[in-house]
């Protein structure tokens, strides 16, 4: 199911797109013909010499620019950086709000308490004391209002819907103290003498105490977001566009697509693009997590939100607005952290029927005072319903789940861990296999000529630069190595005619009329070429994870280029420590089984699945999956996008760029191993922070709530104060909130090493 | 005499409690697919708190949140696996399509803010 969430614009509904691809004036027209035809736009004019268009109407933005699209056209809507500022402010507002209402509500409730405490205070049965008491009860009624309004006003609408919350216990436990104690006030001989207590400062002290908690929790939610508001905050204010040949700074949303920036050192890099003049290092470790910086030439693609170390670059705009990485990545990590995973599942069935089975239970409770308790009944049927309604909280249980995974999911992403929902967080930590694709997650996945065998008669020089005449024509990666190899040593390779691929076996050309043939023994084999010794260096090689290559010419055989896919200095101890956590590492590839094996060996796997063509990776997964293994399975997310979704958790590692591979459930920015290890721990780590906030909220309302309803009095005489359940209710929230605070903590092992 | 009063008046209670959170539902608010939905969310409760849609035909609703307690910022929808944040004070949309037929609730992230989306069948 596709679903669009997104802010509405403020004002009337005013779009702004950026459109690439108008050459011509007439263009304009058909952009405009194509936005108009959308439902529901009213208006959109296109701006020829800016490349935008500007389109008022009650329609999402995606349809818009897909209308572009499908007219031929590119386009992206122009969006600023999300403004943080005013959330915050909102927030803040709120916090100071809660706290103030503590406040008086506590100046109201704490002199009467601690004036009954020390016996100050007039007895209800003289008229002086009633007059003091009904003054009490006036100043506490203005507590009520002012301070727990919103608890009452929240009450009453739930009630209205059919619904029972948090503001529903508090207002009837808070309520019904007034409501006691204004009676007992006003008509003091309607109770037994033993009885006469009013509860006023309860109800003031528990409205204090709930708000003072809420202002804690927020301020410790506010923490719980910073990944996000550091990701936000990533995105620079403005950038310096080069117009005309003049440079202006402009704000980030009227920056559009194809225009030329220039970024200088120590600035950040505004939107995604192309690097066309000048090169730079580039720290991208806040999106990746890799703290080296990378080296940045003309061709290269920059990141938005990534800084700029060393150079002065230009560089061409691809992606503006929401389509950015940065963007991408916040809406990844903002999805996820709003999903949950299954463990919380139980939780929510509890919370749904919560607040109406604690309103059964203390009608119970006061049946249960009215029938058995001794006297003053009336006084002990009200402190212990009124604390049974004050002591639950579905708060901490509903917040124990989603808190923990929103702080999990923002952690992961500072270490370029990209984890798509609250399942995948869960399942990672369960995993027992991690089945490691060879190319591009254990190897760098570029081929390198390694070594150069020349026959007797030749030399390496004019073996390479044979082997890449022969080459230059072909795609395939292998072929790739061997001319950027050439180039490199800036050989002159002569022009090669009637260039043939024979799948499977190698290439055929003519260089300079002589017959030249380069591939694997089978082509010399077939053609009758003898290599001779040749072909124990070749068993060499591939036993040391090389592909050696023999080159023959005019039917005599010049050599071997052998070419390797160099492994990642720091995969080795990658798997080191998956093993070490007890999982078992498995290699998948569709190399021929002596280069596997040689791989394998060098990174420590434990066993290796060979020759595996792409489209039955996800069949060996199914195959582990069988024998009862949870399979991680770890690859580039683009040829092995089947066995990635067929994993218990896809992993696609590396991908600088792209972070919307919809195959993965997690997808690693930093092209190490270590990130799954990574995201093994983060998810273990969030797992049992969860079950600590479960358990805690769990035993915290089943103890609680008996021990508030007299449980213990028979055995012990022991009663709980409602002020002291005011206490524990507010704190319970703010504890499973900090608890899930200590993730932010979290320390990885080898990060970056 | 009173004591009886007071007990079958607290089994009444126990009665109502159950009949009125659980077994009855707000009246659904049915209404047009076509214009955007607007839910306040406020107070602890979504208004309208229930909402009938036909199933397969694009649905937008649209939040606006005036609680600017954290309880409020987020709505979920479990069934779908959308989520969205709320601004405070600002309209915010969710569009996507039902397709299945039934009842399917969309909370805060605490699940005290609930409301239930009805999808009906075209012809029921």
């Amino acid at each position: 199911m596709s679903a669009q969430a997104h802010a509405v614009a403020e004002k009337t509904d005013t779009h702004r797109l950026s459109i690439a691809g108008m050459t011509c004036a007439g263009c304009v027209a058909n952009v405009e013909n194509a936005l108009n035809g959308v439902p529901g736009v009213t208006a959109a004019a296109v701006n020829f010499a800016e490349h935008t268009a500007t389109v008022t109407g009650d329609v999402d933005p995606k349809t818009l620019v897909q209308a572009v699209v499908d007219a031929g056209y590119e386009a992206a809507e122009m969006r600023g950086p999300q403004d943080e500022a005013e959330k915050e402010a909102a927030e803040f507002a709120h916090y100071r709000r809660l706290l103030r209402q503590a406040v008086v509500a506590a100046l109201v409730g704490v002199p009467l308490y601690l004036g009954s405490l020390a016996g100050l205070l007039p007895e209800l049965s003289t008229v002086g004391g009633q007059v003091f008491w009904l003054l009490a009860g006036g100043a506490t009624l203005f507590v009520l209002v002012y301070a727990g309004g919103h608890f009452f006003t929240g009450a009453w609408k739930a009630f209205l819907n059919h619904g029972a919350n948090m503001d529903t216990l508090i207002a009837l436990g808070t309520g019904s103290a007034w409501m006691y104690s204004m009676l007992v006030a006003v008509f003091p001989d309607i109770v037994p003498s033993l009885a006469r207590h009013a509860y006023f400062e309860a109800a003031a002290i528990i409205i204090a105490l709930i708000n003072f908690g809420s202002a804690l929790e927020m301020r410790a939610r506010g923490k719980t977001s910073e990944a996000i508001r550091r990701l936000i905050g990533l995105q620079p204010k403005t950038a310096r566009v080069v117009r005309n040949g003049k440079e202006l700074d402009v704000p980030l949303e009227e920056v559009g697509l194809e225009e030329t920036l220039r970024v200088r050192p120590g600035e950040k890099i505004p939107v995604d693009g192309v690097i066309i003049d000048g090169h730079s290092s580039v720290d991208e470790s806040m999106l990746t997590g890799e703290p080296l910086p990378v080296e940045k030439a003309i061709g290269d693609e920059v990141v938005g939100g990534t800084l700029n170390k060393t150079g002065t670059f230009l560089f061409q705009t691809k992606h503006v607005g929401g389509d950015t990485v940065l963007a991408q990545i916040i809406e990844m990590v903002r999805t996820a952290q709003n999903s949950k995973p299954a463990i919380g599942r139980l939780a929510d069935k509890i919370s749904a029927v919560f607040v109406p089975t604690v309103l059964i239970i203390a009608v119970i409770t006061f049946l249960a005072w009215f029938n058995l308790g001794p006297e003053p009944r009336i006084s002990y049927m009200l402190v212990t319903t009124m604390t049974v309604l004050i002591i639950a909280c579905p708060c901490a249980l509903g917040l124990a789940t989603p808190i923990s995974v929103m702080v999990g999911v923002g952690r992961a992403a500072g270490y370029g861990i990209l984890i798509r929902n609250g399942e995948a967080l869960q399942q990672a930590g369960r995993l027992t296999t991690v089945v490691l694709d060879k190319t591009g997650t254990i190897t760098q996945g570029r081929p390198t000529v390694t070594s150069l065998v020349p026959a007797p008669g030749w030399d390496e020089q004019r073996l390479l630069a044979l082997a890449a005449s022969v080459e230059t024509g072909s795609e395939h990666p292998l072929a790739e190595a061997v001319v950027a190899a050439a180039k490199e040593k800036k050989l002159s390779s002569p022009t090669a005619q009637g260039f043939e691929a024979i799948a499977g076996h190698g290439v055929r050309a003519t260089v300079e009329g002589v017959p030249v043939l380069f591939g694997n023994d089978k082509l010399m084999r077939d053609a009758g070429i003898d290599v001779g010794g040749l072909a124990q260096r070749a068993a060499e090689l591939a036993a040391a994870a090389a592909t050696p290559m023999y080159l023959a010419r005019a039917g005599q055989v010049a050599g071997i280029v052998a070419v390797a896919d160099p492994i990642k200095p720091d995969s080795r101890s990658a798997v080191e420590r998956l093993q070490a956590i007890g999982l078992k590492v498995a290699m998948v590839t569709g190399d021929n089984r002596a280069t596997a094996e040689a791989v394998a060996r060098q990174v420590g796997v434990d066993e290796v699945m060979a020759e595996v063509l792409p489209q039955h990776k996800s069949e060996k997964i199914v195959e582990l999956q069988r024998k009862g293994e949870i399979v991680g399975m770890v690859g580039d997310g683009i040829n092995d996008a089947p066995a990635l979704a067929q994993a218990d958790v896809g992993f696609a590692i590396g991908t600088g760029t792209d972070v919307a591979i919809e195959s993965a459930d997690i997808t690693l920015m930093r092209g190490s191993l270590h990130g799954v290890a990574d995201a093994v721990a983060i998810s273990k780590a969030t797992v049992r922070n969860i079950k600590q906030n479960l358990f805690g909220a769990f035993i915290y309302n089943t103890l609680g709530i008996p021990v508030a309803a007299g449980m213990l009095y028979p055995f012990f005489g022991l009663l709980l104060n409602p002020m002291i359940a005011g206490a524990a209710m507010a704190m319970s929230s703010v504890t499973v909130v900090s608890n899930a605070n200590r993730l932010r903590w979290l320390k990885l092992g080898k990060q970056g090493a | 005499m009173s004591v009886l009063l007071v007990n079958v008046g607290g089994l009444i209670s126990i009665g109502l409690i159950v009949w009125w959170f659980w077994l009855s539902k707000p009246r659904a608010r049915k209404v047009q697919a076509d214009r955007p939905i607007e839910i306040i969310v406020e107070n602890g409760v979504y208004t309208p708190p229930r909402i009938e849609v036909p199933a397969g035909k694009p649905v937008t609703l649209r939040f606006i949140r005036k609680d600017p307690s954290p309880c409020a910022e987020k709505v979920l929808f479990d069934d779908f696996g959308i989520s969205g944040d709320l601004p405070v004070g600002k309209p915010y949309d969710i569009s996507f399509t039902p397709q299945e037929p039934g009842e399917h609730e969309f909370t805060c992230q605490m699940r005290m803010y609930r409301g239930s989306l009805v999808v009906r069948t075209a012809d029921s």
